[in-house]
């Protein structure tokens, strides 16, 4: 190339950090993927942290971590609003709705999934007796508010896939594996079934079917976590 | 069935501190609403039928539809009102990112731990009492030496923020510290913030909200 032909401002490199199975890093996956962002995966081991993700982490210390030109986005639904707003362009699907008052709603729906749903869901996995009986009843009246919210819709903002469904991708490739790891049934045959064909829908949707874990990865990992898990947990209880 | 009620109304409760941030943005913006004051002993069917899912306050009803949880209402209000400056969230999508973590950071960490402070002893209110401690001075190296979190430009994560300044003379007493002395550069911006009039009409005073622990504490049959 000549020296009197400059190329064109090249974007910023994006790279995220991730683990293997993290259901909060697939979130940012597949909006990356929708947006058409090429990136590079740069993948942690979680029982040995990098330099490079605690160096942009600080804070929380986990992944996912979206690295933009060098400069570091965290905690999950907030890369995902970021990914939406800072790679737009005219082809794109929008993962958040343009609408203020619908945007509020999907919000509102997200932050439901993660303090009502996954929250306890992951608490009654890896605890017992009393303690267990109460976060699996919590869960399961939040998976029937989730489960009545769906009201026949395909997808939780409508036809198209976006913010809540991503917010709640836990449910529909997670659940059962963490079900059959812990040894603990949470939701009956014949269940839910607005989440069920949900989880159908998005499981099987061409863009997010790319940035599932393999099922019995999944579970083998699960497995040889279990102990952490529940020494985690039964710490943050006994805390509350 | 009655025409739903144009305009903004805000279902609140005195001193809550989530309620607060709404009244914040919505002063801050000078949009006008009407404050309805909840029993919460006894709730009302408009605060039940306009959060079914938590029935909690704070709750912004704008011509009758509901939006609910704090920071959603606040970041609402700065996009329905996207003409009424200031903005509180900037323009920018990676400060924009910033923002959205550090009021994500305040809302996951200050009021449980604050809570777990004045209502637990011995040991566990030393752990209480260290976290907060180090919630604190993230805060306080998040914001450096800026003038708000923003930077120059009081925004999101300080109104996510400010109405728990009213409490840090209860987390004082409780934790026996002095944020003063162990978060200067909070200090300084919970006095800086002290000095808007959003944030001068919708705090209480710390001696009061002191006193509504105390209240709260008996309730729960807390010595």
């Amino acid at each position: 190339m000549s020296s009197s032909q400059q190329p064109a401002q090249a974007p910023a490199p994006v790279r995220l950090i991730t683990a293997f199975g993290s259901p909060f890093a697939h979130r940012v996956e597949v909006a990356l993927a929708l947006k058409g962002v090429p990136y590079e995966l740069v993948v942690e081991d979680l029982a040995s942290k990098s330099e490079l993700l605690l160096a942009h982490n600080p804070v929380h210390r986990s992944v996912p971590v979206l690295l933009h030109g060098g400069r570091a986005v965290c905690e999950s639904l907030v890369i995902v609003e970021y990914v939406d707003e800072a790679f737009h362009h005219g082809a794109a699907p929008r993962i958040l709705p343009t609408d203020p008052y619908d945007r509020a709603t999907a919000r509102f729906w997200a932050q439901f999934i993660a303090d009502k749903c996954l929250k306890p869901l992951w608490l009654s996995m890896w605890t017992d007796g009393e303690a267990q009986a109460r976060f699996a009843r919590e869960t399961k009246e939040s998976l029937a508010v989730l489960d009545a919210q769906l009201d026949g819709k395909r997808f939780f903002g409508g036809d198209a896939l976006g913010f809540v469904d991503l917010a709640a991708c836990t449910l529909a490739h997670w659940l059962d594996v963490l079900e059959e790891v812990a040894g603990k049934r949470l939701v009956g045959d014949g269940e839910y079934p607005a989440l069920r064909r949900w989880a159908k829908e998005y499981t099987s949707d061409e863009t997010v079917r790319r940035f599932l874990p393999d099922r019995d990865e999944l579970v083998a990992f699960f497995a040889a976590n279990k102990e952490r898990y529940t020494s985690m947990v039964r710490a943050a209880v006994q805390r509350q | 069935m009655a025409a739903e009620k144009k305009g903004l109304q805000l279902l609140d409760f005195w001193v809550s501190p989530f309620g607060q941030r709404c009244r914040i943005a919505l002063d801050e913006k000078g949009l006008p609403y009407e404050y309805l004051e909840q029993d919460l002993d006894n709730k009302s069917e408009l605060l039940l039928r306009s959060n079914p899912v938590h029935k909690k306050i704070p709750v912004l009803l704008h011509d009758g539809r509901p939006v609910c949880e704090s920071l959603i209402i606040v970041q609402y209000i700065d996009e329905a009102f996207a003409g009424k400056s200031p903005a509180l969230l900037p323009a920018d999508p990676y400060a924009r990112a910033q923002a959205r973590f550090w009021a994500d950071y305040v809302d996951k960490k200050v009021y449980d731990c604050g809570t777990r402070l004045w209502k637990l002893k011995g040991d566990a209110q030393q752990q209480a009492c260290k976290e907060m401690l180090e919630i604190l001075k993230t805060l306080d190296s998040a914001l450096g030496d800026g003038k708000f979190f923003g930077g120059e430009q009081f925004g999101f994560v300080d109104v996510a923020f400010v109405p728990f300044t009213a409490w840090f003379l209860s987390y004082e007493r409780y934790g026996k510290f002095s944020v003063e002395k162990e978060c200067p550069r909070l200090a300084a911006w919970a006095k800086r913030c002290g000095e808007r009039d959003s944030v001068a009409k919708n705090l209480y005073p710390p001696e009061k909200v002191y006193e509504f622990i105390g209240v709260l504490k008996k309730k729960f049959g807390i010595e």
